[in-house]
């Protein structure tokens, strides 16, 4: 395993690499992120393993008492006396906890881990990411852990694990923390932490080369290994204009012509050089995202939809019952409702042993709260002849019920239609800077392709009532079909086909509201309404505050909130 | 290296003194939140601090660096609920009579998954297995009692326990009425919760019981940032020659927090200033009187953290963002931010 600059750097050299700068500062690099399942991945960990390493694996069904400690219940009841057992966190103090499948990991457990981090934590994390398209480990974590590293593309593991002192490494210099800023600046990594790690890990790299002081190679390997993949923007790249009204883009004195400077080998500035490293450790994907608009912002928070459907109303406090017929027995609570009469039935049974005495009476079983979660699916019609009048008010009219669906909670979800087909804008998501930034981005123009409209929501709908929550379609358009199902054009097919998603629609008894948006009434979106049999609203020359009470009278009834 | 060098930097990390607190004065930029965070620690009453924020920004940083900061207070010597004289005369049965100790201002952590029996308290298993004795255990809220329930990422807690938290914040007291036990118990404590609303957003009738709301960003500018790395870089060097060289600005802010409490009882509010703050709440458009109430309050804390004998408009105007951004009528997809409209109806109202 020789320097750094084997370009482009090979995945599994660098995760190599970095896995040894993790286990020179162990206390204060985290950990380590590696996503792709593979046999480069497991060679590392074999590696880790090699080296002596203790390392334990989480079960992700892991629960609290477990992971923090806490009484031994079996022990304890056992001797008679409490005895406490220690937990996983505790146990492993000193060597490294791995996480498998950590992109499913439970949110929970997430923030205790993170909060483990945080505070007193003696443990190292490696979490194991086998994550595609959006899934990623919850960002509490990934934010908190200073490599991540992608070994997807990686197919063997060469090298050897490396180790050294960095106490012995001068601290970083001014033009170096500057280096460090600027190229976090440059990528978009808003966070501080890892300004941090990248500092140490500099001064870690610098201490496994066996030098006294950072070099600008050691800033460059920190920067690719701990910024580069951190990064969501391209260096250069002005932030959209779109993006947020917050956050003005930090000055960024890399940009423009960075490359040529760096390609002059008289007068490189060490930012440049910096940057330049992170270049090959961008997630390759980045521009892709970028594009479709859906660049994940600062730590990755991609795991808001994840995370909300983990709701499954609350739970209830247990009551007597028997376990039976698919009620689950809460053991605690069982013996909680035990414990205060055993030295009652002790006495009473004569017995002269410390078992507990457990009567049927006392046995619970475990209730929960059945409130399942509400999306709203907004189907807009966003087609030429909607859009030359009525687009912006449909914008409107979506933009008071999301403030319905804000009240009460519910997700909303968001498909637009026009040209030759229709399209899932926003995911099921609760968050509304989400919402507004789609919404306000959304383009209008073309044809009308109602059919293709319709049967996104509808399968949006299915897959959300798959999941458990009820799913209510509101549909915004003018009714005017003319664009066929196959997405050819044709007013007559059009229509049929319209008809027929609508009355499919209809046959799975989905919860649906017809929005007319045209600009007069026409029969074509009652006609649409009645096919699906859904609730009908027409919205002739509204303006925002007729608007405002037309949807504040239908939300009721037809619960689209 | 492996086992053994990674096991002693590992443990080494514990052995230090890694609890050693950023200091309070230390922390670069977030003068809302700090400001926030004073006034809070000036009336606790004012009903908690909201930061909005991405990872990474310092948040929890400040709220435990101010814990940290504030003087020991005196306790009832083995009390769970860290009880004071006065509380001491008012829950009899829980405090007890033991003597008078000085223990540090509680910060608790609140993790995410946490469950109600945590939260709240529940019967003591362990007592109850041992001597059969229907004792209550006391929770999370017993701990933060007189000090700082920090949550990060409220917006993710189930809301059935934001509720419960905000009611026992906002009454000070704990009531427990479950599995056999009927305790009350003493819990007042300044709730800071923090969340990103790109990953999902509080109700509003939730966010209206936060007193204070501030929005926090990674300062922007390349010099900040390296100040920051260079803090943090000397902190983990040497704690506590770190914590020696703020100290003395650290004592700074606690002296002005502590003169701060002691005036804030004395602090005049003219009706001007009245007047000007229910004109401000019109002009935003805060719903609900609580807008108001907040805004007076934080101005006074204000007024008193600051050593003047009255709350003035400049108060008024340095503590309204903080005090209505979060109570604005939800005019949910206006694009324009509610900080915008609340400097907007500043220029106008109080210029």
């Amino acid at each position: 395993m020789t320097g750094i600059e084997a370009t482009p750097p090979d995945p599994a050299h660098d995760a190599c690499l970095a896995l040894s700068l993790f286990l020179v500062a162990p206390d204060r690099l985290g950990g380590i992120s590696l996503r792709g399942s593979g046999p480069a991945r497991e060679a590392l960990i074999e590696m880790l393993r090699d080296e002596g390493v203790a390392m334990r694996r989480m079960p992700a069904h892991v629960d609290d008492e477990r992971l923090l400690g806490g009484v031994d219940l079996a022990a304890s009841l056992a001797s008679g006396r409490t005895v406490r057992a220690r937990g996983l966190l505790e146990e492993i103090a000193g060597g490294v906890l791995v996480v498998p499948l950590a992109e499913r990991l439970d949110h929970a457990v997430a923030g205790r881990l993170a909060q483990a981090l945080d505070g007193d934590a003696r443990f190292g994390l490696v979490l194991l990411d086998d994550g595609t398209d959006d899934e990623a480990p919850p960002a509490a974590l990934l934010e908190r852990v200073a490599f991540h590293c992608d070994l997807t593309h990686a197919r063997q593991m060469e090298g050897t694990l490396r180790s050294a002192d960095p106490a012995r490494v001068a601290p970083l210099g001014e033009e170096a923390l500057h280096a460090l800023a600027a190229t976090a600046a440059a990528l978009g990594v808003e966070s501080v932490r890892p300004l941090n790690f990248a500092a140490l890990a500099a001064r870690a790299h610098a201490a496994l080369e066996g030098r006294g002081s950072v070099s600008e190679e050691d800033i460059a390997a920190a920067a690719r290994l701990v910024l580069g993949p951190r990064a969501t923007r391209l260096p250069g790249m002005p932030e959209q204009a779109e993006d947020e009204e917050e956050s003005a883009p930090p000055p960024d004195p890399s940009d423009g012509g960075e490359r040529d400077e760096a390609s002059d080998p008289g007068e490189t500035l060490l930012e440049d050089v910096v940057l330049d490293a992170t270049l090959a450790s961008i997630p390759p994907d980045l521009l892709a995202q970028l594009a479709e608009g859906r660049a994940r912002r600062s730590s990755g928070s991609g795991g808001g939809k994840k995370r909300i459907s983990g709701l499954r109303g609350k739970p209830l406090s247990a009551r007597p019952g028997s376990p039976r017929g698919g009620a689950r027995l809460a053991l605690v609570d069982t013996l909680r409702a035990a414990v205060p009469w055993q030295q009652l039935r002790r006495r009473e049974y004569e017995a002269d042993n410390d078992r507990l005495i457990i009567r049927s009476s006392d046995i619970r079983v475990r209730r929960y709260e059945e409130r399942s979660g509400r999306v709203t699916i907004f189907c807009v019609d966003a087609s030429g002849s909607a859009a030359a009048a009525r687009l912006a008010e449909a914008k409107g009219a979506v933009e008071l019920m999301l403030a319905q669906a804000y009240v009460t909670r519910s997700e909303v979800a968001l498909v637009a239609f026009r040209g030759t087909g229709a399209e899932l804008l926003l995911p099921p998501t609760r968050s509304l800077t989400r919402a507004r930034r789609v919404l306000s981005g959304m383009p209008g123009g073309g044809g009308t392709p109602l059919a293709l409209g319709l049967s996104a929501g509808h399968q949006l709908a299915e897959a959300v009532q798959a999941r458990g929550k009820t799913a209510h379609l509101v549909i915004l358009t003018d009714g005017r079909a003319n664009v066929d199902g196959e997405g050819k054009g044709g007013r007559p097919q059009a229509k049929a086909d319209a008809l027929h998603a609508a009355r499919a629609i209809a046959a799975r008894g989905i919860d649906a509201l017809v929005v007319d948006i045209s600009a007069r009434t026409a029969p074509e979106a009652g006609e649409l309404a009645q096919a699906m049999r859904a609730r009908f609203l027409a919205l002739p020359m509204a303006d925002a505050a007729k608007l405002h009470a037309a949807v504040n009278a239908a939300a009721p009834q037809a619960r689209a909130a | 290296m492996g086992r053994n060098a990674l096991a002693s930097a590992l443990l080494l990390r514990h052995s230090a003194d890694q609890m050693a607190r950023f200091p309070f004065s230390a922390i670069v930029g977030q003068d809302e939140m700090k400001q926030a965070l004073l006034i809070a620690a000036v009336d606790p009453a004012i009903g908690g601090v909201m930061v909005f924020g991405d990872r990474g920004t310092g948040k929890s940083t400040a709220a435990r660096a101010l814990a940290g900061l504030l003087p020991p207070i005196s306790a009832v010597k083995d009390c769970p609920y860290g009880c004071s004289k006065e509380d001491q005369a008012r829950y009899p049965d829980v405090c007890g009579t033991g003597p008078l100790r000085k223990r540090a201002v509680p910060f608790v952590d609140l993790p995410l998954g946490a469950t109600e029996d945590r939260v709240l308290g529940a019967l003591d298993l362990e007592r109850a297995l041992r001597s059969g004795e229907k004792a209550f255990e006391p929770g999370l809220l017993a701990k933060a009692h007189r000090g700082f329930l920090y949550i990060d990422e409220i917006n993710l807690l189930e809301d059935h326990l934001v509720d419960l938290l905000l009611d026992v914040a906002a009454s000070g007291e704990n009531v427990v009425e479950r599995e056999g036990l009927s305790i009350r118990h003493p819990a007042k404590f300044v709730l800071i919760g923090s969340g990103n609303p790109e990953e999902g957003e509080l109700r509003p009738q939730l966010l209206d019981r936060f007193g204070l709301s501030v929005e926090v960003r990674t300062p922007g500018d390349i010099d900040s940032r390296v100040e920051i790395m260079r803090r943090c870089a000397a902190q983990e060097a040497d704690s506590q020659s770190f914590a020696d060289s703020w100290a003395e600005e650290d004592a700074k802010v606690l002296r002005r927090v502590d003169r701060g409490r002691k005036r804030l009882a004395s602090v005049e509010l003219p009706d001007a200033v009245l007047h000007k703050a229910a004109e401000l709440c019109m002009a935003v458009g805060a719903d609900g009187l609580r807008g108001e109430l907040t805004l007076m309050r934080a101005a006074k804390a204000l007024a008193a953290l600051e050593g003047a004998k009255t709350a003035g408009i400049a108060h008024l105007t340095a503590v309204a963002p903080s005090a209505l951004r979060h109570r604005l009528r939800r005019d949910v997809l206006d694009e324009t931010g509610s900080t915008a409209r609340i400097e907007r109806a500043i220029a106008e109202v109080l210029a």
